[in-house]
């Protein structure tokens, strides 16, 4: 076998528009939040940067750039500054496995959209959105400072708790799929999304990922009136940047994965013939889930700490138990 | 602990999805109002008619100022932001109908607090709250606006302070003097 540069140039490329599209898309999506957030509340919204306010993350990020970095004096010197980088790292690898779209020809070569097709894709996400927790415990831990502690602490509670609802609403996807491959799942829904076998599995996952990605109203962590900020209340400049990046490029991330599990991925008319269709509408998909998202944050009020457990041990867990023994058993008598 | 028992079961289940759905319609409804936002420095909201802006010294129909240099605007005022210097009348130089007028008048914008206590304490009316409400300066000396600028522009067809007039056609302290109505 002849060798081939573009074998190793390829994958690289995709890593470098992958974390570059994910960084805009978080520059973006701080913007967008913003001007829906403020319609949902009869206002405007920033609108001043450029037309339309599309300036404004270039202007809010040259301020991060420019402001004080700061670092308590009885911090955890090492691993303060290593906190946010474990929080965002995780956040941009985890959509290594995730396809955006069909096979496509680039310069008379044909190119996978996708990172890597991992066979066991599905558990590769589910660990690497884990690993962004530490992150966050680390940064209330070396922040030396009871607020940020009280953050972490909650957000690591939080998150364990709505891990397992999260992990078993991807279950029904697995088991409709017969793969935890993500692109066999997406293919699997070509006749038909799993929304529609799995009601029940898209609504906890919704919820359990509004918990995972700690937005309203599950915000437990960063409860601006209990612990000013919660865990990066300590942090500023880009270290904050980071944390605020990593926090919405994890909401990108899960609504890729939604779109993707439940709603057919890249999948649309004439994708087939027209295969750069399929990122479109990845995209559509995605930014309708992200406006749900804001539309929530916008409407419910943060939910108290403990009724946050309880939902999350006693209401949402044996739902998703629930549902993925119905799932199991209906295939197997199905066949 | 609750006060009120929520109810549980089914019901309860039903009252907080209606609940979430109702919420969650209402904002979704908002998204299609007309935003209530003032684009402020473009577009500007008259203001109440008793708001209490930057202040005026008013002048008769003729031209000359209300204000007779009495300093009570500066005796009633609880932030002490007002200085007050009186000078005399002559019949050659006429500034006000009164005995005396305000040669110095400077309000300290830094200091004052928008109260209108002299408004109040003016015998002749001559200071007034009115609707300027941006008052912004970049340095000290510049936030204390003396006379010339408090005073408002001479009616039309009437003479600038000072006037020349007649001998003994203004003879009182305080002036009595109202503008035709």
């Amino acid at each position: 076998m002849p060798f081939d540069t573009a074998f190793f140039v390829e994958p690289l490329i995709k890593s470098v528009v992958l974390v570059l599209g994910l960084t805009l898309g978080f520059a973006y999506l701080t913007l967008f939040e913003r001007r829906v957030l403020a319609r949902l509340q009869v206002r405007i919204g920033p609108n001043r940067a450029g037309p339309g306010g599309i300036l404004q993350p270039i202007a809010d990020a040259v301020k991060l750039i420019f402001k004080e970095e700061l670092t308590p004096s009885a911090a955890d010197k090492v691993v303060f500054v290593l906190a946010p980088i474990i929080t965002v790292v995780p956040a941009l690898i985890v959509l290594g496995v995730v396809p955006f779209g069909p096979t496509v020809i680039i310069f008379g070569r044909s190119v996978r959209l996708a990172l890597a097709d991992l066979n066991v894709g599905v558990l590769y996400v589910l660990s690497i959105t884990s690993i962004s927790i530490y992150g966050i415990v680390l940064a209330g831990w070396a922040s030396n400072n009871k607020y940020a502690m009280l953050g972490g602490i909650r957000s690591s509670a939080q998150m364990v708790s709505y891990e397992l609802a999260l992990g078993l609403s991807w279950v029904g996807p697995i088991l409709l799929a017969n793969s935890m491959s993500l692109e066999k799942i997406v293919e699997a829904q070509r006749s038909l999304w799993f929304v529609v076998w799995q009601p029940l599995g898209v609504l906890i996952f919704f919820i359990a990922a509004l918990a995972e990605v700690n937005r309203a109203p599950f915000d437990m962590p960063e409860a601006e009136q209990e612990l000013t900020a919660g865990y990066h209340v300590e942090y500023s400049g880009m270290k904050f940047a980071l944390f605020f990046m990593a926090e919405y490029i994890k909401m990108i991330a899960v609504c890729i994965i939604g779109a993707t599990l439940f709603f057919g991925g890249y999948l649309g008319p004439f994708v087939d013939r027209l295969p750069w269709l399929g990122p479109l509408y990845l995209l559509i998909k995605v930014v309708a889930l992200l406006f749900v998202m804001v539309w929530v944050r916008a409407t419910l009020p943060r939910i108290r700490y403990d009724r946050l457990m309880a939902f999350g041990w006693k209401v949402l867990m044996p739902l998703a138990l629930l549902n993925v023994v119905v799932t199991a058993v209906v295939l197997v008598v199905i066949g | 602990m609750d006060t009120m028992p929520s109810p549980r079961g089914l019901s309860g289940l039903w009252m907080a999805v209606k609940g979430i759905v109702e919420g969650l319609a209402t904002t979704l409804g908002m998204m299609f109002e007309r935003p209530v936002t003032i684009a402020y420095p473009e577009v500007k909201r008259p203001v109440r008619p008793r708001f209490r802006g930057r202040h005026e010294l008013k002048r008769y129909d003729n031209g000359l100022e209300k204000c007779i240099g009495c300093a009570l605007c500066a005796a009633a005022c609880p932030a002490d932001a007002i200085f007050v210097e009186a000078a005399e009348n002559t019949d050659e130089a006429r500034f006000s109908p009164g005995e005396r007028y305000a040669r110095t008048y400077e309000i300290n914008y830094l200091r004052c607090i928008f109260c209108g206590y002299c408004e109040d304490a003016c015998p002749t009316e001559a200071i007034v709250l009115e609707s300027q409400y941006e008052l912004s300066y970049t340095d000290r000396r510049t936030a204390i606006l003396g006379r010339e600028q408090l005073l408002v522009p001479v009616p039309p067809g009437s003479q600038p302070t000072p006037q020349r007039v007649a001998p003994h056609s203004f003879d009182r302290a305080i002036p009595d003097m109202k503008d035709p109505e």
